[in-house]
């Protein structure tokens, strides 16, 4: 078992209501969410705007820490364990965000963002790893001596894979990852994802608002709704048969391009 | 049926001469929805903004006409050119939080225009502007009036720009992905709000957008575009039952649906791409001409 959460909660302070003297109010925004995630699924979390799904991946990496219940990874309880005791952790999960400008360093090649993490954890080989993360992800190697703005949207995003799984990690965590993209990037960006998976035997979250992308990647579905979990299960159930109301909704609201779907 | 907004031949290049939007011509008509789509960097969005006289600077139009409401716009002084085009259409921009000033209250910033371009008296204006925001369902239309863009949810602005678009009885407003920003449940209240308020009024639209799914629920005509040129034009229905275009069928088969189970998804091939590119090729060249 990759993931093994339980009851997780996490509220943070409402700064916008909080009293000039005491504390700020909570606003609890993961409402105790349990579910398992095995090795090698591709979950998807789907969800609308103010769900959760961006606090849930954040507080299975650990970027944020649980106000209550706790996360299990790999056999570890990760839950409540100091910057320090996460270190060795710390390599074995790993992120690509959503917008690949903002997230890798526009004053350095690409190259020197794919090593740094190599560096951090130190590994050696750096350039012989960069050259095969690189390759993984279908870039030419001297792809390596530019910079990010140099490159298209779909490339930047290749980018941020390759530095992702540089490290080998176990985990990966995507947070929409796709939504910033045109139609042919994303498809070439899924796929390549679905490839990655199978050959490196990854487990993924895949956080996305759009339910077609996920039936496109994910074996595992589960629908945030203000902060509770919905719905969870394998994703062909999931959309031949939704159970909750709101995915349903959610399902209705996508606009199919077929103007004989219904839509009202 | 004659078109209200028509389009002939504009080419437009950036300073330097390469070209951005090329050869383009598109109609629309009154009370019908106007599909303009393609991926970014196609110029989908120059040819809204060159027809609201917004172009970036660095942009010119060379060659072409616009025609709205009988009148080609571009023969026009610049002053007069302002005029008919504040007179007659709006815009729906695509984020609902940088197009409202965070520093004043949804009410002033709707009635201004009314006030100052079209001389309305201050009651009337706010008059007509509580009448919209009933319109499109913003629940105490009154209190929405004094709150700043803050205090409102994505969806609640969106509906206040679509007010405020509406607010002069525009005969042609330019939808700028208008959804984009917003989640599938509130954008379909959205979709669905600019589709009725757009027949209730007879106006023509124009409407930006990337996602074939959404021109398959809005549009009656559209234009697909890439690099600057129009690759094909098309009735609705037709389009998405046979593309002609391989660059149009290519954006389709790219477009994941959650209804196809085996969800196998293509990205655009070199092949096509090459193929549209020499078109565009062969175009400029008897351009030069």
């Amino acid at each position: 078992m990759m993931y093994r959460i339980n009851n997780l909660q996490l509220s943070l302070p409402d700064m916008t209501r909080k009293p000039l003297l005491g504390a700020a109010p909570r606003i609890e925004i993961l409402k105790g969410l349990t579910f398992d995630l095995p090795k090698g699924e591709v979950l998807g979390i789907v969800g609308g705007s103010g769900s959760g799904k961006s606090t849930l991946g954040r507080a299975m990496l650990r970027l944020l820490e649980p106000t209550g219940g706790n996360i299990e990874f790999d056999g570890t309880d990760i839950t409540h364990l100091s910057e320090n005791q996460l270190r060795p952790t710390r390599k074995k999960f790993q992120m690509i965000f959503q917008d690949p400008m903002s997230s890798l360093n526009p004053r350095r090649r690409v190259g020197g963002i794919i090593a740094c993490p190599l560096r951090v954890n130190g590994m050696d080989n750096l350039g012989t790893r960069v050259t095969e993360a690189l390759e993984m992800v279908g870039l030419p190697n001297h792809f390596g001596n530019r910079y990010p703005h140099e490159l298209s949207g779909g490339q930047r995003q290749r980018v941020g894979i390759a530095r992702a799984i540089a490290l080998r990690p176990d985990f990966i965590l995507a947070d929409e990852i796709v939504s910033g993209l045109d139609v042919s990037s994303q498809a070439q960006v899924l796929n390549l994802l679905e490839n990655l998976v199978k050959e490196l035997g990854l487990t993924l979250a895949f956080i996305s608002h759009d339910l077609s992308v996920i039936r496109r990647l994910c074996t595992r579905v589960l629908v945030l709704h203000q902060g509770v979990i919905v719905e969870e299960g394998p994703t062909e159930a999931l959309f031949a048969s939704p159970r909750a109301a709101y995915t349903r909704q959610l399902l209705n609201a996508i606009p199919l391009p077929n103007p004989h779907q219904r839509w009202a | 049926m004659t078109a209200y907004l028509s389009i002939r031949n504009l080419t437009v290049t950036l300073t330097g001469g390469t070209p951005i939007l090329r050869n383009v011509s598109l109609d629309v008509v009154a009370g019908q929805v106007h599909g303009l789509v393609g991926e970014s960097g196609a110029g989908k969005s120059m040819i809204g903004k060159a027809v609201l006289g917004t172009l970036p600077r660095a942009l010119t139009i060379s060659t072409g006409e616009i025609w709205l409401d009988g009148v080609n716009i571009l023969t026009l002084k610049p002053s007069q050119r302002r005029q008919r085009i504040g007179a007659i259409a709006a815009l729906i921009p695509q984020d609902p939080l940088t197009a409202l000033n965070p520093s004043k209250r949804i009410g002033p910033q709707i009635t201004r225009r009314l006030v100052d371009i079209l001389g309305w008296s201050k009651q009337v204006a706010t008059a007509r502007a509580l009448e919209l925001l009933a319109e499109v369902q913003i629940p105490d239309p009154v209190r929405v009036m004094r709150t700043y863009p803050h205090e409102l949810s994505g969806g609640m602005r969106q509906r206040i720009l679509i007010a405020s678009a509406f607010a002069a009885e525009p005969k042609l407003i330019i939808a700028d992905e208008p959804t984009t920003a917003l989640d599938v449940t509130v954008q379909k209240q959205i979709l669905r709000l600019i589709s009725d308020m757009q027949t209730r009024h007879s106006t023509a639209l124009l409407f930006v957008t990337h996602d074939l799914g959404v021109v398959s629920k809005v549009c009656d005509t559209l234009s697909v575009l890439y690099a600057g040129k129009v690759v094909e034009d098309a009735r609705m229905h037709r389009f998405f039952m046979r593309p002609i275009h391989p660059y149009s069928a290519a954006l389709l088969a790219a477009t994941p649906t959650y209804t196809d189970p085996t969800g196998s998804l293509t990205p655009v091939s070199p092949k096509v791409i090459k193929a549209v590119e020499q078109e565009i090729q062969e175009h400029d060249m008897r351009a030069r001409q």
